[in-house]
């Protein structure tokens, strides 16, 4: 509540709101920190914080290891490519959805985030099966396909709920100045539209870059995204901890990188139209 | 409303979506449900056969479907509360006027962006290990037994990685909607000298009702199908203490390699889903209407 | 934005496209994310300069992905690895399915006599190989020979159950943070059951009888849970319900395990001064046994073939020959030392002066692989093959289940009795639905 604070007052909230922010932030920060140490030092106890010999060794093991930079790539191809494609689905039916309602629009929107709660691995052999027919294993585009379609119902509910708060007056105003629907659609619409199409986009890369079934199961070598590159940490013999934060640590930094600078943006958007 | 033509040209936008989402659910399903009515194993695949509803007797009928129906209502449900409450309260201090806002929401909001995989990975050996973890070392340091995590309360620790990764989200909601109770309500609370807990119930709850419902949808959505977490950290286990409706599919498809099994669990676990979905439409959906 | 997305969707249509291109076979080989595969990688250059048209693609996964992504694959003919890493369980079972292709072309200098017979006969089906061992393993005691002397104890080479559980007690000082005895506990078919179905066969328990009736409901399991689980309790570290080989690895080289009873390979890790605190304090003895003629050691090889119907056989073998061949090894010797050699696949290794001086524990190490009989692997007759699993493809499953239930005892929520009661219950339904018994 914003009402005028003592001083002391404002302290204690300061402290307490550091406080809550670092214990969330600490398991990314501790996961940081390790990455850096030898794998004695990760285990050491009691734990070195930042007195310890920071060495660069991990990342330079898991970059012999693994070809870190193709695994991003793919990661990035997968989540922006397949969220791009969703969008171009998505746009126009969530603009039909909002601006021309029919009766059976709210059904039609629940039937559709009701296909995300197939689970995955129920339908994971059929899917390779088919996959294996159309020889889409290990493709970029095979995959991301699913992921465009497993973020599609999502895309669609965010867009229609930015694009209801739309004021109708406007499109009306363009109607009636003769304006087709394709321009209505590019030249009133969209440049209103932008800040939700923003924030979802991001909201559905975040996604589409964390989707750890599918693409583990459906991609080997050529398309396999940072999900495989970790996968090849977890677990093996002999310590890890070190060199998995290393791997940890690259593997969440584009996404990490991407989400605090459009911080903002994905703010303004994520409403879902609960906001008034 | 709309008018005829524009209704048509509304049927042509919305029904790529439509199609290709169609196509998406139904293909894999009806392959699904031929499948459950199978006897197939991928390590046996000369020996397939027509076996009616067996499969769906011997999932439903299997001691651990009861158990893993319950863990996942506990764990949705558990993740659903603490990320929620918490999300009210982490919103209600970001949303204060303090030194250095924008680097706490950028702290607050970084568990969202990492991989389930990963987090689970952290939490399992970084910090919840009985023995060299971080938390085994404050205990030790205020002089208690460490807490073993994962053994000895299995599901308390799921639900604790779980929400850690969905506090940010609704935090990141929450506070969206609170930022938009407008000033002027705020001051005339103020004047009225409401105290602080009525101002809470009787202004900003309501207000922010309809972020929590979505906060709610969405999540419930992913929560449903939380695996990887389970996966990592306790392999559904001690016993079947952490053992979801997922993973139980999961056992059957990809360690027992029973196709038939899988597909029926699969198939259960769709309904079920789509029970919980409209129980969940019904409350969310009458409160966003309008 | 635009334009990025334009670039890089033009980029996915150049890779996917552009990759068929290569005039050259590119062998696409799955392998697991332990120490000794990486190494491999490591060395691929030895390979391709002497196989300049051949090019190495390698999935390296953690052991369950891999597991599972390569039995959908095969069993699907999703074609989608060239060479696979499996086990002494997949090899026998796959090759009946006619999955693999039979590994006759290795070369003339192979010298296929040279691998040991025990893992040999694991690997083989009819007399021919049909995956080719990495490396090979059994299991045994690793101790610290300090908290021993200090015990006032002394380790037998052929320790029994009672000596380790009296030695454990003695050793055991949770003030100071040492357990007495670290063993696997966290569910798994690979992980504790290996552990605990080696064990049952030293205390005379199997898994069927020659009927293919499942024996949990026997005296022997029984004694096998009341020796393991009132044994962690007392001398175990917290939380052993979870522990892998991988933690319990963690706990003895961090100094926090009496003894440890796990995988011959360990040695190498525990004796390496770069990862262990412990290096100089470590002996060996073989895994106890309790008199009854059979030792609770396992068999288990990491082992390269070929799924049939891959089109780059010719290829494949070539490189199964040079990873699995003696020049590897002496490669390997050269580059990183004999002690980082893969261990327990060829005899003529066990007779190399070098490797006795550099690795301590090669001679119980082979007498552990040599003594573990995968025909005959319990004290009762087995109508299965198979020490520390039932080479029987239903085995994963049960095991798994099975696993999860001991895990549970362990932990304490669950009593011995209901565990095994559970194991037999959930056993008995799979054999039923699987056809084995009526």
């Amino acid at each position: 509540m914003a009402m005028k604070q003592s001083p002391a007052k404002r302290v204690g909230v300061t402290v307490a709101a550091w406080l809550v922010a670092f214990l969330i932030f600490f398991p990314i920060l501790w996961t940081f920190l390790t990455s850096f140490k030898s794998e004695l030092d990760a285990i050491a106890m009691p734990p070195k914080f930042l007195f310890f010999n920071w060495t660069l060794e991990n990342y330079a093991e898991v970059q012999e290891r693994s070809n870190y930079l193709k695994y991003a790539f793919n990661s990035i191809v997968l989540s922006v490519g397949a969220n791009f494609v969703g969008l171009l689905i998505a746009v126009p039916a969530a603009w039909a959805m909002a601006f021309a309602p029919g009766k059976r629009t709210k059904d039609l929107l629940m039937w559709m985030l009701s296909t995300k709660m197939m689970p995955a691995v129920g339908v994971l052999v059929p899917i390779y099966l088919l996959f294996r027919d159309l020889g889409l294993l290990d493709s970029l585009w095979g995959i991301g396909f699913v992921l465009m379609l497993l973020n599609l119902p999502i895309i669609i509910w965010m867009l229609y709920t930015y694009f209801k708060e739309i004021p109708v007056d406007i499109l009306e105003a363009a109607r009636m100045d003769g304006a087709s629907l394709l321009n209505e659609i590019l030249y009133v619409l969209t440049p209103m539209a932008v800040p939700g199409i923003a924030s979802t986009m991001l909201l559905a890369i975040i996604l589409s870059w964390n989707e750890a079934f599918w693409t583990l199961n459906l991609a080997t070598s050529n398309a396999a995204p940072l999900t495989a590159f970790i996968a090849s940490y977890s677990a093996p013999e002999g310590f890890f901890w070190a060199k998995l934060s290393a791997a940890s640590t690259l593997a969440i930094a584009p996404i990490l990188v991407l989400g605090w600078f459009s911080q903002k943006q994905l703010v303004r958007g994520l409403t879902f139209g609960a906001v008034k | 409303m709309a008018t005829q033509q524009t209704s048509a040209a509304a049927r042509v936008l919305v029904a790529p979506s439509v199609i290709l989402l169609f196509l998406w659910m139904i293909v894999p399903l009806a392959m699904t449900l031929y499948f459950s009515s199978l006897r197939y194993s991928l390590l046996d695949a000369e020996n397939i056969g027509f076996v009616g509803f067996q499969n769906y007797a011997a999932f439903l009928s299997d001691p651990d479907f009861l158990s893993a129906l319950v863990n996942t209502l506990v764990l949705v449900g558990s993740v659903l509360v603490i990320s929620v409450g918490g999300g009210i309260l982490v919103a209600l201090l970001m949303d204060q006027p303090v030194f250095g806002q924008n680097a706490l929401r950028l702290m607050v909001i970084a568990p969202f962006f990492v991989m389930p995989t990963v987090s689970a990975l952290v939490w399992k050996n970084l910090l919840m290990n009985p023995d060299s973890g971080l938390f085994a070392w404050i205990a030790r340091s205020l002089g208690m037994e460490p807490v073993v995590w994962f053994t000895n309360h299995p599901m308390m620790s799921v639900v604790i990685v779980v929400s850690w990764e969905w506090l940010p989200f609704a935090s990141l909601i929450l506070l969206t909607a609170l930022q938009s109770l407008d000033e002027e309500q705020k001051e005339a609370a103020q004047l009225d000298g409401a105290g602080a807990l009525p101002y809470f119930f009787y202004i900003v709850l309501p207000h922010i009702a309809r972020a929590i419902t979505v906060v709610i949808l969405i999540e419930t959505i992913f929560l449903l199908s939380v695996f990887a977490e389970i996966y990592v950290t306790t392999g559904g286990g001690p016993g079947v203490a952490t053992t979801n409706i997922p993973f139980l599919v999961y056992k059957e498809a990809l360690l027992n390699f029973d196709v038939g099994a899988a597909s029926a669990g699969g198939i259960v676990a769709v309904i079920l889903a789509n029970i919980v979905a409209i129980f969940l439409m019904r409350i969310v959906g009458r409160n966003l209407e309008g | 934005m635009k334009v990025l997305v334009k670039a890089l969707l033009g980029a996915v249509a150049l890779t996917s496209f552009a990759l068929p291109a290569y005039a050259e076979t590119t062998l696409t080989i799955a392998t697991v994310n332990n120490g000794d595969m990486i190494r491999m990688q490591k060395m691929t250059d030895d390979f391709t300069k002497a196989n300049p048209d051949i090019k190495l693609n390698w999935v390296t996964l953690e052991e369950n992905v891999l597991r599972q992504k390569v039995t959908t694959d095969i069993a699907t003919k999703g074609g989608q690895f060239d060479v696979l890493t499996i086990g002494t369980y997949e090899t026998p079972i796959w090759a009946k399915k006619g999955w693999l292709v039979p590994l006759d072309k290795l070369g003339a200098d192979y010298d296929v006599d040279d691998l040991l017979p025990p893992i040999r006969a694991g690997l083989s089906l009819d007399g021919k190989l049909y995956a080719a061992p990495f490396y090979g393993e059994s299991s045994f005691v690793m101790y610290r020979k300090d908290l021993m002397e200090k015990a006032g104890l002394t380790m037998p080479e052929k320790p029994t159950w009672t000596f380790i559980k009296e030695a454990a007690d003695k050793m055991t000082d949770k003030a100071a943070g040492v357990y007495g005895i670290c063993l696997r506990g966290k569910p798994g078919w690979g992980e504790n059951m290996a552990f605990l179905t080696a064990t049952a066969n030293s205390f005379g328990a199997r898994w069927f009888d020659e009927k293919w009736e499942p024996q949990f409901n026997t005296p022997e399991w029984k004694a096998t849970l009341d020796y393991y689980v009132p044994l962690m309790k007392a001398d175990g570290p917290p939380g052993a319900s979870s522990n892998g080989f991988n933690e319990n690895l963690a706990l003895f080289n961090a100094g926090k395990c009496g003894m440890w009873i796990d995988a011959t390979v360990a040695a190498g890790f525990v004796t390496d001064p770069k990862q262990s605190t412990v290096a100089d304090k470590v002996g060996f003895a073989l895994a106890p046994d309790n008199g009854l003629g059979k030792r609770g050691n396992w068999l288990w090889a990491w082992s390269l073939a070929v799924p049939a119907g891959s089109h780059k056989t010719e290829a494949a073998e070539k490189f199964i020959a040079w990873a699995t061949s003696k020049h590897y090894t002496d490669l390997v010797a050269e580059k990183d030392g004999w002690a980082r050699v893969p261990p327990g696949t060829r005899t003529s290794l066990y007779k190399n002066a070098d490797y006795d001086k550099a690795a301590p524990f090669a001679a119980l190490t082979i007498e552990s692989i040599e003594s573990a009989d995968p025909l005959h692997p319990t004290v009762k007759p087995v109508p299965y093959t198979g020490v520390q699993f039932v080479a029987i493809p239903e085995f994963q499953g049960m095991g798994e289940t099975v696993g999860q239930d001991f895990s549970a005892a362990l932990a304490g929520t669950m009593t011995v009795d209901d565990a095994l009661a559970k194991a037999q219950a959930s056993t008995t339904a799979t054999m039923k639905k699987a056809g084995y018994i009526k």
